[in-house]
This record gives structure tokens, sequence and C-alpha cells, in this order.
């Protein structure tokens, strides 16, 4: 990737053109949205590829932070739509209550706008700082962040009145003053998710030629040779996991308004899992493959799992298994592996794996 | 002063099902650093294999006790089958090998889901689990003196079998060092089944103990594998004490929060609660000292 920045750019164009230009053209109502709806996951898968297939660090949780921007949105679509009002589910199981104090902010979009930015990145920054400074890695670090989305869709499921429990938050009218039935906002709304996901992979983009860019995959193939060079692999890290659950964060704010619901069941662990099988399948540390991975599971579950759910779990359940099992860097490796330039090892194991590997090649 | 031992009862058993269930964790993830995520759906097997067996041996007070061990059969050999076919191949790919389970568990899930009533199946409590036993003034439910008297001749019989029988030394050979272990003329292949098998029963019987207390469906094994990982990391890999001080720990606190706030919240509190305890000790509460860098 680093060798011919210029073919990924021109990706990242067409991607943009096809996204922004053709899509809305030729696309019904009904699939633009689902579409907008996959761009949603996609931002997601673009932050878990970036951490997990660049960083090593596989974040099982990114529910979490596509939960504080999905969340953020519907308070505020929510308030717009109730008006001077108090919310109706609200009303539903307290008539007299006032609002909860931590909605209040939210009918600010400024103040929005302002937490869906925010709440992940101190969110991610703390429980990152927390964790990688301690050295916690691997499959700790996996467990812990699942751990914590199950812990916050149990949190939401919980609290009706404040959060709408399992139900969720839906029936917004308003997008920021827009008319969220009007087709032509519906159009809006989608041009501005998936221009985001086009934002956010010229920032990996960017991000993979940097400097920071190798110190990742340095860190993620050999954290302890990082240290002895004199960096701190911990704000290595950091930086990859924050930058990561900003984007599920985005992901989530843009999922609302296009979905129109947002329940604990699209943020627990169930649905976190999902995003990390669409990155698994397209190919976790390629720039595009996170993201039409996500795509194409999204699109999986919405035309197979609507018709044929009980087919489209076992598929999901393959999937995991053929993909990692035999094609551990997704399909976007499968072109290198007809031409013959296959990377032979999966690419978040330690370094010394291979060295142990070779070891056992010369005994045996 | 009832306030305050209602929940260290309540606790006590609640961890030691939680034993139970990371009891076979800790032999898989510890002894091998293999990351099973399916081992909540082996729980799940079990419980279902009880239910089965309650199909077939209609008085119900002798059919846990026959449950017990084919529920341990029947989990393990799945166990076996998921380590012959899959896990061997993944050795050196322990995240990777996290996905491949997540996979199976899938699919184990919504196997359930079609065989079963996707409301779940009931698993009859036999009539000498009813009652209460009254010890030191407090009446102890006995279903619960039967999770814990389960969870403590388990973690005997693991220690057991670790400590004295030739198997289980061969197995702490292995863990110490794998190649050295090799090369004195131990099968570490026939090792590594082993002790997957061994794991996967264990939680086999987890689920057993698991259907007497809750319900018995496809989700069950979801709802127990994010805590017995959290007490696997809290008390240390491949600590079998840790593991038991750990499990008992987080029931008992799981109790507390549970009596003073609600269920989901005590959840939560119990999470971060096990997410601090690790800044304090990364490596868990026990550690075996190691020389290596990573």
């Amino acid at each position: 990737m680093t060798k011919k920045p210029w073919i990924s750019l021109s990706g990242i164009g067409v991607f943009a053109v096809l996204l922004l230009a053709v899509a809305p053209l030729v696309l019904t109502d009904h699939w633009l949205n689902n579409l907008g709806k996959y761009c949603c996951w996609a931002i997601a898968a673009v932050g878990i590829g970036l951490a997990w297939g660049r960083g090593g660090m596989l974040v099982m949780g990114q529910g979490v932070f596509f939960a504080l921007g999905a969340y953020s949105m519907a308070m505020h679509l929510t308030l717009e739509t109730a008006g001077d009002r108090i919310p109706g589910f609200m009303v539903l199981y307290d008539p007299l209550a006032p609002l909860p104090a931590f909605w209040e902010p939210f009918r600010s979009a400024g103040f929005t706008l302002l937490a869906i930015v925010l709440l992940p990145v101190v969110m991610a920054g703390i429980l990152g700082y927390a964790l990688f400074k301690r050295r916690v890695k691997g499959a700790y670090f996996a467990i812990l962040t699942q751990a914590l989305a199950v812990a916050l869709a149990t949190l939401i499921s919980s609290t009706i009145r404040e959060t709408g429990g399992d139900t969720g938050l839906s029936d917004f009218k308003y997008f920021f003053g827009f008319v969220l039935n009007d087709p032509a906002n519906k159009v809006m709304v989608f041009l501005i998710a998936a221009g985001l996901l086009v934002v956010c992979l010229l920032a990996v983009w960017q991000l993979y030629r940097s400097r920071f860019g190798e110190l990742l995959v340095a860190t993620r193939d050999a954290e302890e040779r990082v240290r002895f060079l004199g960096y701190d692999p911990a704000n290595v890290k950091l930086v990859a996991f924050v930058v990561s659950a900003l984007m599920a964060s985005i992901g989530g704010a843009m999922f609302v308004p296009i979905v129109g619901i947002i329940t604990p069941a699209e943020i627990g662990a169930a649905a976190s899992i999902l995003m990390i099988a669409g990155v698994a399948f397209g190919g976790r540390a390629s720039l595009f493959g996170p993201a039409l991975g996500a795509m194409a599971v999204g699109w999986g579950q919405s035309s197979l799992g609507s018709t044929w759910p009980e087919g489209w779990t076992y598929i999901l359940g393959l999937l995991f298994i053929v993909v990692i099992l035999f094609l551990p860097n997704g399909l976007s490796s499968l072109p290198a592996r007809f031409t013959g330039r296959a990377r032979r090892k999966p690419v978040d194991q330690p370094a010394t794996a291979p060295v142990v590997a070779e070891l056992e090649e010369v005994r045996s | 002063m009832d306030a305050l031992i209602a929940p260290l009862l309540n606790g006590s058993a609640q961890g030691a099902l939680l034993l139970l269930a990371a009891l076979g964790l800790s032999l898989t993830f510890g002894q091998m650093g293999v990351i099973n995520m399916a081992h909540g759906e082996f729980l799940m097997l079990g419980a279902f294999a009880a239910y089965l067996v309650q199909q077939v041996i209609t008085a119900t007070d002798l059919s846990i006790p026959v449950a017990l061990p084919v529920a341990f059969v029947v989990a393990g050999l799945f166990g076996l089958l998921l380590e012959v076919t899959i896990i061997q191949w993944m050795y050196r790919r322990p995240l990777d090998t996290l996905l491949v389970t997540v996979g199976v568990s899938l699919i184990l899930q919504q196997a359930a889901l079609q065989i079963f009533p996707s409301q779940g199946v009931p698993v009859e409590k036999p009539g000498w689990l009813d009652g209460q036993l009254n010890i030191l003034g407090y009446d102890w439910p006995l279903r619960q003196l039967f999770t814990i008297l389960l969870a403590t001749v388990c973690v005997a019989a693991l220690s057991a079998w670790l400590k004295y029988t030739s198997f289980g030394r061969r197995i702490r050979a292995t863990v110490h060092n794998r190649d050295l272990a090799e090369t004195s003329g131990i099968s570490t292949r026939t090792i590594d089944r082993l002790t997957f098998f061994a794991g996967s029963g264990l939680a086999g019987v987890a689920g057993v103990a698991a259907s007497l207390i809750g319900g018995t469906n496809s989700q069950m094994g979801a709802q127990y594998i994010i805590p017995a990982f959290l007490v696997v990391a809290a008390g240390g890999i491949g600590q079998l004490k840790g593991t038991i001080i750990a499990a008992w720990a987080v029931g008992v606190a799981l109790a507390y929060f549970a009596y003073w706030t609600t269920g989901s919240l005590a959840q939560v509190l119990a999470f971060i609660l096990v997410i601090v305890f690790l800044q304090l000790r990364p490596q868990g509460l026990f550690t075996v000292r190691t020389r290596s860098l990573a």
C-alpha cells in the first residue's frame, strides 16, 4: 500500500463516485436506504480495521462506541420531534416525571454533534489508557471490550424510562430541521453517511502512509522491539483505538436517521461481532477490505437474513470459520494469492510465532 | 444482619455456578492458551443433555445423577470434535481461535434454537433439591448447597487429576515446556485433545447445574461466557486457586450489587470491578512467573 499510494487513492475516488453519484441515481429508495445502513456499519468497520487489522487490537465491543454516537443522535432527534413536550415513551411510564437531566443538553444540535465526537474519544481515551498502560492485550482486551458491550446493552435494556429500554428510541420526524420522511432529505442523509465513509477511508489511507501507520504495524508485530526503540507502544495503540472508537460513533450517529430506530440489540455482543465478521471477511489489514466486507455482510443480513434467518446465522458462523481458518487476511488477500505474492502468515500474531514455526519445520 | 448474610449465601451459590462455568475455560485457556468462545454453548449442551436424560429416565430423583456424567461426556465429545476439526490447526493464532469459536458458537446456538423450542425446555428439579437446610441459624436452599457441593467436587477432582495422575503430570509438563515435554516422549497432541475433552466436559457439568437454577434455552451459553472469562482473567490464567477465589468474589459482589441496586446494574458494576481489578493486577490474582518478554 505504501509503495503505490496513488492506486489506493484513485480506488477511493472510484468508490466515492460510485457511492455518491451513481448509487443515488440507479438505486430504488428502499435499496438506497439499505446502502446507507451498510455505509454506517462500514464506517465502524474502517475503524475496526485500523485497530484490529493494523494495530492487532481485537475490539469485540465496538457496539459501545456505536451506541454513544447512536444514542446521542437519537436523543437529539427524539427531543426535536417531541418539541417542548416530554418524549412519548417517557410519558408512558411516568406521565409526571421531568426529563432526565442527562437528556437536557441534547436539545442543542451543537452539543449533540460535539457529544458524538467527544464522548467516544473521552471514553476510549480513558479505557485505552487504563488498559494499554497496564499492557492488557490480546484475548484479555477482546473479552474486556465485549464485556463492556454486554454491560452497556444490559444497562440500556433495563432503563426503560430513561433510554426506551429494549424497544429503543424511534419515530424520529426531524433531522436537524429537515423532515425525515421527505425522499429528498433521505437522499441527503444517505449522502452524508456515504460522504463520511469516504472521509474515513481517506483518513485511514493517510494514517497508514504516515509514520504513525508504520509504528502501529510495528507495534502489532513486535511490541517489545518498538518499546526498546524508545517509543511507547501504549500511546500508539491508544491513538488507533481512539480513532477507531470515533469512527464507530460516527457510524452509529448516522445509523439513527437512516434506519429510524436504535435498540440495545444493535449495539450488544451480537451486533459487535457482526461488525467484526465484516472486517474479517473483507480483509482486516487492507484499506478497502473492512468497509467492503461490512457492506457485504450487511447486505447478506438484510437480503438473506430477512427471508431465511436460520440459514443466515449458519452462513455467518461458517463465514467466521472458513475465512479465519483458510483466509485470515480476508477476501482482499485473494488476488495476491493468485499472483503468488501471498503473505502466508496471518497478520496479527506475535512476532515470535513465525520463529517457533520455523523451528518446528526444521525439526520435522 | 440478615440483609448482609442473605446475599452472601446467594452469592456463594452464584459464585459456585460461575466457578463451574469457568473451570473448563481455565483448563483450556490456562493450559493451552485457547480462547473457546463456544464454551458457553458446551454448557448449553450439558443442560440439554440433562433434559434429554430426563425424557428417558422419568424418575426425576435419579435423572440428575445420571445426567451429570452424560453431560460431561456429550459436551466433552463436542469439544474433542472441535479440537480435532478446527482448533488443532490454530494453536499459534490465539485471537483467530477466539473468532473461529465465535462462529462455532453461532452455529450451535442456531442449531439448538431449531431443535428445541425457542422458549427453552424445562429441566425438572428432583425432590431432594427442594427444601432448605438450617446451618448456623440460616436457611440454605438445598439447590444452592448442591451447586456449591458440585463445584467443590469438580475442583477437587480436577486438581487431583492434574496432580496425581500420569495424564495430569503430562498436561502440566506440556504447559510448562511443550518442546521439552515432547522431547521427553509425551505426545502433546494427545494431551491437547484430552485437555480439551476434559475442559469441555466440565462445561457440560456446569450446564446441568445451570439448568437446575435458571432456564434451559439456546441463549443460556451466551449469558455465562463473559462472566466466566472475567473470572478466569481475574484469577490469573491457569491458576486454579485464583479461579476459585475470583469466582466466589464475583458471585458475592454480583449478589450484593443486585441487593443494593438492580440486577442489570449489578452486572455493569461487577464488570467495572473486574476491569479495575485487572488495572491493579493485569495478570490476575495469581501469576506464573515466566521469563518471557510478552
